[in-house]
């Protein structure tokens, strides 16, 4: 179809301060890490939370968990994106909202898609960790109340270490997701890899070298995270549970 | 030589240079003959060029343009009937789609230079340019310099990004570069405040000024940075399609019909707000009206 390749396109100098397009995508590479790792982080802590949230015997305290479940799942990820960048500084008071439209562009679109990212994931983390919890059989939390645990330590010694140890699959497509959903920020602005992908078609009109570079570079990330994630899940394994000998 | 024989030289030499011999060696118009199908390439919010009205119909100066060269496709291979497909395109998407068949010609805001050349061909000059900044009437910024130290945005993948961040290397000026995905955007991104300027084609800053709330509050300013002429992309490797393609433009342009299309989308009032651009036609365009060509500028 008359396409000219060139994939020595990769190594020619960009046209800022003597980097390479292959620089260029690297730097995109370390933001989506960057990105993904801190609101992996979040997702996890928030989402542990909730899902501890949503099982407790308490209507109020599960019915927060729930809305909050709901909310962050049920509307597009990309919209929520456009909320925390383009609605919410409009919603703070004047005075908030300007000091943060007045800061380096860069740290805004990192930012809003961080709290983006680690809402949206923490979400679906917390219906693991809630499908974790309910799957233990009603007896752990019996005996542990029969010794004498009070609800918190009953939680924090039996039950979620347990839920923890045999969501790890589950958790991994979540993690893999947090890489691949990060792509969205590239609509803010964000120079993540995507992004940078898509600039150096801009520049060199190497479409398909460049999308199957970033192609790699996503897959690459995948593998390294599906390896480690499969040593984790080889260790936590219960014994007597899905897949534990 | 005999005189017979050279009068019969010249007629077949006259012959081939006047019969119309572009659909025998264009691909292009062949697939067109055989599918009875053209498949347009336009834009959805390049103001006055290519973009959709209240009614969802795709109007503007270029698409005009693009109307009267399927007009031509259709004289040319005498086709009683010649569907058209509109295929929205935007500008990270248009070069591989016209590239792999998607669309057969794209005429919006696509700027011809030198690099796109070496993937796809394209047609004589529609419009002339200049980058230039907008900005809100009291931001007291007048020309280029004023930026330092400011947010600016752009539009991702367009001219104006890479000579921004190239003014922002070699002046000096530190200023902080968004990119965002369209103008639409790129005009949200100014107006809410995050950026102090927008750069852009100045024709299509006249165009987000008519989409603005109130339009009196914005100015275009500065000195062009560069100028660019804008050209519909075609396929490359079909110089029967092109020159189709480029004698239909300059017909329209030396016969007066351009500047009539002109006056329409940028000096009378144009939807969606029936803001009329005012934006008069440039030496630039007088120039190229009287001498269409396909040169890009750089």
């Amino acid at each position: 179809m008359g396409y000219h390749w060139n994939w020595a396109v990769l190594l020619a100098p960009a046209p800022s301060g003597g980097l390479t397009y292959l620089d260029w995508l690297l730097s995109g590479l370390k933001v989506t890490l960057a990105l993904s790792l801190s609101s992996w982080l979040m997702a996890l802590a928030l989402g542990s939370i909730m899902g501890v949230l949503r099982t407790v015997p308490n209507r109020w305290l599960s019915g927060i968990a729930s809305a909050y479940v709901e909310i962050f799942r049920n509307i597009p990820l990309l919209v929520q994106l456009f909320i925390w960048y383009f609605v919410l500084p409009e919603l703070l008071p004047t005075g908030i909202g300007t000091a943060f439209k007045q800061l380096d562009p860069l740290l805004q679109q990192f930012l809003s898609a961080w709290i983006c990212l680690g809402f949206f994931t923490s979400a679906r983390v917390c219906e693991q960790v809630r499908a974790g919890i309910g799957s233990l059989p009603p007896g752990q939390k019996n005996a542990a109340l029969a010794l004498g645990f009070t609800l918190p330590q009953t939680y924090r010694f039996v039950l979620v270490p347990m839920a923890f140890r045999l969501i790890v699959p589950p958790l991994t497509s979540e993690f893999l997701n947090i890489f691949k959903n990060s792509a969205v920020c590239s609509t803010i602005g964000l120079l993540e890899l995507a992004a940078q992908g898509r600039q150096l078609v801009d520049y060199t009109a190497q479409a398909y070298e460049s999308f199957i570079a970033v192609t790699l570079l996503y897959v690459l990330i995948n593998v390294v995270v599906m390896v480690a994630m499969r040593k984790v899940e080889e260790r936590t394994r219960v014994p007597g549970y899905m897949g534990g000998k | 030589m005999n005189r017979i024989q050279l009068i019969i030289a010249v007629a077949i030499v006259a012959g081939i240079a006047t019969t119309p011999v572009f659909a025998q060696d264009s691909s292009t118009l062949k697939k067109i003959r055989e599918t009875g199908t053209i498949s347009l390439g336009h834009r959805e919010s390049s103001i006055p060029f290519s973009y959709y009205d209240d009614k969802q119909q795709v109007i503007g100066y270029s698409q005009e343009l693009m109307l009267k060269v399927v007009d031509a496709v259709k004289a040319e291979l005498k086709l009683a009937k010649l569907d058209i497909r509109l295929v929205p395109v935007t500008s990270q998407n248009r070069i591989p789609l016209v590239q792999n068949g998607t669309v057969d010609i794209e005429c919006g805001s696509t700027t011809n230079n030198l690099e796109r050349q070496k993937q796809v061909a394209f047609s004589n000059t529609i419009f002339i340019i200049g980058t230039r900044l907008m900005t809100r009437k009291d931001s007291g910024i007048k020309d280029f310099p004023d930026l330092a130290g400011k947010n600016v945005v752009t539009t991702a993948g367009t001219t104006s990004e890479r000579l921004l961040r190239k003014l922002n290397e070699d002046k000096k000026l530190s200023m902080n570069i968004i990119s965002a995905k369209d103008h639409g955007e790129s005009f949200l991104t100014l107006e809410t405040g995050r950026a102090a300027a927008f750069m852009m084609d100045d024709a299509l800053l006249y165009g987000e000024m008519a989409k603005a709330k109130r339009a009196g509050d914005w100015a275009v300013v500065g000195t062009p940075q560069s100028r660019e002429a804008y050209g519909c992309m075609l396929r490359k490797d079909d110089p029967g399609f092109k020159k189709l393609v480029d004698s239909t433009i300059a017909k329209a342009m030396t016969s007066g019909e351009a500047e009539r299309i002109y006056n329409k989308w940028f000096m009378s009032p144009v939807p969606p707000k029936s803001l009329n651009l005012n934006f008069v036609l440039s030496e630039d365009m007088k120039a190229l009206f009287k001498n269409p060509n396909d040169k890009a500028f750089e």
